[in-house]
């Protein structure tokens, strides 16, 4: 997984917060498929019927704020969230992301987020911690990944990394 | 080093950590509860059918269940995730389960302390990002998710970044009708809600050392909103007294060094600080209580890990005392233990003569799981510690965050009040 492609939905907002991408009312709600119905219903309910499989987000900072649940990060993957880009994580979120292995948050710069426009394909090459814009032909740095965090995301997740292999 | 590198360190086998550093730290205590623990022990089974052994997990003792968010069972899907958790202990063997109906139980935060579930120097990590809270005790108190906990749960360890530490000195009188929540909002106010991110915000200062450990809890628990991964107050004399009447469980206590190293510190001089009031949809928008007295309100909910500890429930019937309600009020003690309290000291009397509705310990409406959700455009204040879009209930209902004074003041008027108004 050195490259991948997708389509942008961007979020310009920033502290975006896992109440908002699911809703405190479908905690209980354990199963993918039913949560991915509900993914960002706070902001739009429509958004589900969007998103095809392989697609990115882009958002504001500190995107994932507030509350500890994976179903945020389980909801948006099932959905086909493949990476979300933005210029800072809350902790919880960016780890939730990375140890299930359910999608990628990628770190970008800050300048980079008005220069991505909603519906811009890109592609994110994780070994040279680069993305392209292939709509505009730009190109942008992501912030690497600590050591340990590329090992985990290489093997796919926390369990597949202690095990030492990939998913 | 600060108090928490000290902590990671001894967690870590290290005789020195550096902010930045990545590393596995061994764990000292587990907590997860009716939302987190059905998601981590689906991660387990999952875990299983690929082939993992599952006979066993780290250590039983060291894990504690509490039922909170969606107990007493709000529907059938709640039903079976309180089953859930019940055949999951019992396969395991985890003893300190505390469930609803059944002695003590409450708010898995409330717990922790009532209970001295965690104690100074350990690391806790549960599944809830509130678990913040808890390093009022002196320990490192972090949240994580379901992944996470049940990595934990197989091998009592977890990686971690050690943080960078923000210190606030709190010094000067604390006003009486100014409360530990009014102070927590002016910081996050101040530092925003990633102000701390991915940081470590420790509290000291004259005024803290005087604080009760229910006003330490509170500035602890707030942490999360500013993105912190963990708040701390060292231990000391408070912190000793109230474990001592709650455990006989030995500890030692970590503090930081006297050359500590903080990335920042922040000076709060507290004497003319006014009651303060988070307005929607963030815990940073903060402005005095006076400014928003023409705010009409519908409800008035006193409740959660942050506002229904018993002192905070004093605070509320000192207000509340003799007189009525003018708005829907809810009083939610955070735990059992606290309930019978304000039963046994005539709180309870307090807030039922007012008009106010009494019930059991949940979590309810603060996470918008029932017990009094908001519906479209209506307008509470809350003694909770979010409101983002919807985090009570409907999207287009606005949650106002205050201290349990401000929130009784409220109540009596129907607007939102600060408390020297009804007091003086």
């Amino acid at each position: 997984m050195t490259s991948i492609r997708g389509k942008v939905h961007k979020f310009e907002s920033s502290n975006i917060d896992t109440d908002v991408i699911v809703p405190g009312q479908y905690l209980k709600i354990h199963d993918p498929k039913e949560l991915a119905k509900h993914a960002m219903e706070g902001i739009d309910p429509e958004f589900p019927k969007k998103v095809s499989a392989g697609d990115f987000m882009v958002c504001g900072n500190n995107f994932g704020c507030g509350s500890s649940r994976e179903h945020a990060p389980i909801a948006l993957s099932t959905v086909g969230i493949k990476a979300i880009l933005a210029p800072s994580f809350a902790r919880i979120f960016y780890r939730n992301a990375i140890d299930g292995g359910y999608l990628l948050p990628i770190e970008i710069e800050p300048e980079t987020l008005s220069k991505i426009r909603d519906k811009d394909v890109l592609e994110i090459n994780l070994s040279q911690n680069k993305i392209m814009n292939i709509t505009n032909n730009e190109s942008y740095k992501m912030v690497p990944f600590p050591d340990l965090v590329s090992q985990i995301v290489e093997a796919g997740g926390l369990i597949y990394y202690r095990d030492g292999k990939k998913r | 080093m600060t108090v928490t590198e000290k902590i990671l360190a001894r967690a870590s086998g290290k005789d020195r950590v550096q902010p930045g550093e990545v590393g596995f730290v061994s764990v000292d205590k587990l907590m997860m509860h009716d939302v987190s623990g059905p998601g981590v022990i689906k991660v387990l089974n999952e875990w299983e059918k690929k082939g993992k052994k599952l006979d066993h997990i780290w250590d039983p003792e060291k894990v504690w269940i509490a039922e909170d968010h969606f107990v007493p069972n709000a529907d059938k899907v709640s039903a079976e995730n309180i089953m859930t958790l019940s055949r999951w202990s019992k396969r395991f063997g985890v003893t300190k389960h505390f469930k609803y109906g059944l002695g003590q139980y409450g708010i898995c935060h409330t717990l922790s302390h009532e209970e001295a579930l965690v104690l100074p120097g350990q690391v806790y990590v549960a599944g809830d990002s509130h678990t913040n809270t808890t390093g009022a005790l002196g320990a490192f108190a972090a949240g994580l998710g379901h992944t996470d906990i049940a990595y934990v749960l197989m091998y009592g360890e977890i990686w971690l970044k050690v943080p960078e530490t923000l210190l606030f000195k709190i010094t000067g009188t604390k006003p009486n009708y100014v409360m530990a929540k009014d102070i927590i909002l002016k910081i996050i106010g101040d530092i925003g809600t990633e102000g701390a991110n991915y940081k470590t915000m420790q509290f000291s200062g004259d005024v803290v050392e005087r604080m009760s450990m229910d006003e330490r809890l509170t500035l602890t628990n707030m942490t999360t909103e500013a993105g912190a991964k963990n708040g701390i107050i060292e231990p000391d004399s408070v912190t000793e007294s109230y474990l001592r009447e709650r455990t006989t469980a030995p500890y030692s206590k970590i503090l930081g060094d006297s050359d500590a190293k903080f990335s920042e510190i922040f000076h709060y001089e507290i004497d003319k600080l006014e009651p303060t009031v988070a307005k929607p949809f963030s815990p940073g928008n903060t402005t005095a209580a006076r400014e928003l007295q023409q705010v009409e309100v519908d409800r008035v909910y006193i409740g959660s890990c942050t506002g229904a500890k018993f002192e905070d429930l004093q605070a509320a019937a000192k207000i509340l005392k003799g007189k009525k309600v003018k708005v829907r009020t809810e009083v939610l003690p955070a735990a059992q233990s606290i309930y019978l309290k304000v039963v046994n000291q005539g709180l309870a009397n307090i807030f039922i003569e007012a008009g106010a509705l009494v019930g059991p310990p949940t979590c309810g409406a603060c996470c918008g799981a029932h017990m009094g959700v908001l519906g479209e455009g209506e307008i509470c204040v809350s003694t909770t510690n979010r409101n983002f879009p919807g985090r009570m209930g409907d999207v287009k209902s606005k949650t106002y965050l205050a201290s349990p004074l401000v929130a009784a003041a409220s109540a009596l008027r129907g607007k939102i009040t600060d408390p020297r108004d009804i007091l003086e």
